[in-house]
């Protein structure tokens, strides 16, 4: 498969990843701002920080309020990671591979990008933020079914779930990392019905809840940390997330898992080791905050080496253009 | 809805006689038409748009600040043609072309055709598609001119013309193929007609490609090459790929070492043969043309004149594209194949010689200017629709670079009832077919009907408003 290709197949699947996750953090707050009115305004703030784009939404708007938080993460153009940016650059990638993805792939990822640039489409996420973010989990739902449905298992699609899942993975911790910390301000406050509506919201954004109560009944900050990073069955969990990447890399190259051939490989295979091995009681007590962090610096390896292995080779002496 | 009310007016209408009757070969369609249910037919136009739009069959508009896609517009009324109107066209575009190729092989080799005083040197050096690079390369198989699309107009005579030859890149058949799949999904009327299949086109042409690879490698590999997704053509570099099922190739993928094209990949370099490219001789190589285009392969020109890869269209075709040139393709046909011209050209006066520019400048508000190197309808003076400002601006275009201008006469191009909201009427159109060149000679049965959507426009360009029709050769 051409570099390019793999390339714009690995980050249209990463921007349409980012994009539902950001839908389901605003989905998700909207929701808990209905069940909790007390919580009023200040609820927003935290959610500029999930993206990490703090700096860019205070030289852009004067107050954290719901409309503009919601206008920022989901419709500003200038914002690189709103909703509206995620798909513009997904799209535009898919449209250049539109002969590798399946018609009915590029189909799904065009209504999409449609159903966003519909005149109405601000005033609908503002007056039933429910229904729109929620519409906007379902089309990226169906993007992916779609994908496994009708493209073919091969090289592309695995460079589209290792992108997916990478991007995925990446979102859970940031997801788990500003929440955490906001849910728990002090040990005072668990057990009280607060708490558990907050930490079921942190749940229910990563569409979590239900398989959660099953597998740990009470909700828990620190099962529900562990659940979120080192559950292995469970499709958002971190761990599960790297898993799934490794199994679409090697399957990539045909190298044997636990081994490897090149950097992206080994780096991704270091990722996963760790969290073979890593128990959320240490994780806690040695600070969830910085596990997190040194998290999101390997995938963030990761991806620069799968960069380096597949799309940017040089022939010998061929300058970068 | 009914053609009742339907008038032709004084055009030639590919539909229906003059008195209003269908011709033979639109009769059973026309009553199809008309019998099915009130609003159906809009339904079904509405749905075919939908599904144009949400399957992406797009253009962009340039100059257009938002770079807009839009989708092609599509009318839902085929235009017919008869095997009898078709065989002629078919006959006479396999004689054009095989005609123009040896031209473009002499224009790079003996230049008989100038010692023999058929075609001056001057229009040839002067030609803006002229490659002094390319003198003395033989192409596999002597193919220069892989792929054309000519542009057929027929005039109120019922004459059918030949009003261009495009041999760069010619664009378009994408949209033939998928107006023909919109047509048999959202508007089953085929049944029994015996319409002629498009379907295979891609299949052809990936035949022709292979055809064509270098002399020493036995099963070439094809790519396309494309400038990039912000191309309006990108749609159909893309979709063509894909139905060839061969890599869709930008200049950034693609590297001149070992002495081969050689091409990025997840598993490292291979090797490319035949380069069905879509972008300009002039951005092919900045080693040998421009210098600033991103878009080529350095290097790429050498290996192409050593033999070692294919391009196609071959570099330098592009000197038959000329519209001076054109005015010369009867005689090549004489001079060359010792034949009669089939399909004849459109009357053109060249404004380099005196005597037509004299005629061109006193009869300007009735003649349609073109400039002899543009395509895509864009610096084009429509005479009898032009504010005198415009008249002189020409003018003075005229008299500064009179080997860029070329005049004809207004043709009253024939129409096709045309869906306007709830009722029919006509637009005029032409038609585009679609010749590949390899190892014989193959014309697309039918090819792309641009209708002008514009009441009483006579330019069908998608740049200017136009939009397209799918065409039925009848078998």
């Amino acid at each position: 498969m051409l570099s390019r290709v793999a390339e714009s197949i690995y980050w249209m699947s990463r921007y349409i990843e980012r994009a539902e996750n950001v839908a389901r953090v605003v989905g998700v707050n909207n929701r808990l701002q209905l069940d909790l009115p007390d919580l009023t305004e200040e609820q927003w703030d935290p959610m500029v920080k999930v993206t990490g784009d703090e700096e860019r939404f205070q030289t852009r708007y004067e107050a954290a309020t719901r409309s503009n938080v919601i206008e920022f993460l989901t419709f500003d153009a200038a914002n690189p990671n709103s909703i509206v940016s995620c798909l513009t650059r997904a799209r535009e990638n898919a449209r250049s591979v539109r002969e590798i993805i399946s018609s009915e792939m590029w189909g799904e990822i065009n209504r999409f990008y449609l159903f966003l640039r519909e005149p109405d489409a601000r005033q609908r996420a503002l007056s039933d933020a429910h229904a729109f973010f929620e519409h906007v989990r379902r089309c990226s739902h169906l993007i992916e079914g779609t994908k496994n449905e009708t493209m073919e298992h091969a090289e592309g699609w695995h460079f589209s779930r290792i992108g997916r899942f990478i991007e995925r993975a990446d979102q859970t911790t940031r997801i788990l990392d500003v929440k955490y910390f906001l849910l728990l301000p002090s040990a005072d406050d668990v057990g009280r019905p607060i708490d558990d509506l907050q930490w079921g919201a942190l749940l229910r954004s990563a569409s979590a809840f239900e398989a959660y109560r099953r597998t740990h009944g009470r909700v828990a900050a620190r099962a529900v940390a562990g659940f979120l990073l080192l559950n292995r069955e469970f499709p958002r969990s971190v761990h599960h997330c790297v898993n799934q990447a490794q199994i679409s890399l090697h399957a990539v190259t045909g190298t044997p898992i636990r081994r490897f051939a090149n950097t992206a490989e080994r780096a991704l295979g270091q990722l996963v080791a760790e969290l073979d091995y890593t128990d959320i009681v240490d994780v806690i007590r040695s600070g969830l905050h910085d596990f997190l962090d040194a998290i999101q610096d390997k995938l963030n390896g990761v991806g620069n080496e799968i960069t380096h292995t597949f799309f940017a080779q040089r022939w010998r002496g061929e300058s970068l253009r | 809805m009914t053609f009742e009310d339907y008038d032709t007016e004084s055009f030639y209408d590919e539909m229906f006689l003059p008195d209003g009757s269908a011709r033979p070969e639109a009769r059973r369609l026309v009553e199809r038409i008309e019998s099915l249910p009130d609003g159906e037919l809009v339904r079904r136009h509405q749905a075919a748009e939908r599904s144009l739009l949400h399957t992406g069959i797009t253009f962009t508009v340039y100059g257009d600040e938002a770079g807009t896609e839009r989708i092609f517009p599509f009318d839902i009324v085929p235009r017919i043609v008869s095997r009898e109107t078709w065989d002629p066209i078919e006959r006479g575009l396999k004689q054009r072309v095989e005609a123009l190729n040896l031209f473009i092989d002499d224009v790079y080799h003996d230049r008989k055709i100038v010692r023999d005083g058929v075609v001056p040197a001057d229009v040839i050096d002067s030609s803006e598609g002229y490659r002094a690079e390319c003198i003395g390369i033989d192409p596999p198989r002597g193919v220069w001119c892989h792929i054309t699309g000519t542009d057929l107009v027929r005039g109120s005579d019922g004459t059918i013309y030949v009003l261009e030859d495009n041999l760069r890149s010619p664009s378009g058949v994408s949209y033939v193929l998928e107006n023909r799949a919109v047509m048999t999904a959202t508007f089953p009327l085929f049944e029994g007609l015996g319409v002629r299949p498009v379907i295979d086109y891609p299949s052809r042409l990936l035949s022709m490609l292979e055809d064509v690879g270098p002399a020493d490698v036995d099963r070439p590999r094809v790519a396309v090459l494309t400038p990039g997704v912000y191309n309006s053509a990108y749609f159909e570099h893309s979709f063509l790929a894909r139905q060839m099922g061969v890599e869709l190739v930008e200049g950034r993928d693609l590297v001149v070492a070992d002495d081969r094209l050689q091409m990025r990949t997840t598993r490292g370099f291979e090797r490319v043969d035949v380069l069905y490219r879509r972008i300009d001789d002039d951005f092919l190589d900045p080693t040998r043309f421009r210098a600033d285009s991103l878009l080529g392969v350095p290097g790429l020109m050498d290996l192409y004149q050593r033999g070692r890869v294919t391009l196609v269209n071959a570099p330098g075709t592009g000197v038959a594209d000329d519209k001076v040139v054109y005015a010369y393709v009867p005689q090549m046909i004489k001079y060359y194949l010792d034949q009669e011209p089939i399909l004849p050209n459109v009357p053109t006066h060249l404004c380099w010689r005196d005597e037509d520019r004299r005629y061109v400048l006193d009869h300007l508000p009735e003649l349609f200017v073109k400039p002899a190197n543009a395509s895509g309808g864009y610096g084009m003076l429509v005479g009898p629709a032009a504010t005198p400002a415009e008249l002189e601006a020409f003018r003075a275009r005229i008299e500064a670079t009179p080997r860029n201008y070329i005049a004809q006469p207004k043709v009253d191009l024939s129409r096709v009832p045309t869906r306007v909201e709830r009722r029919f009427e006509g637009r005029h159109v032409d038609l585009r077919p679609y010749i590949l060149y390899g190892r014989d000679v193959y014309v697309l049965p039918g090819g792309l009907t641009r209708v002008a959507l514009k009441k009483g426009s006579l330019v069908v360009n998608s740049s200017q408003g136009g939009g397209s029709k799918d065409t039925w050769v009848l078998s």
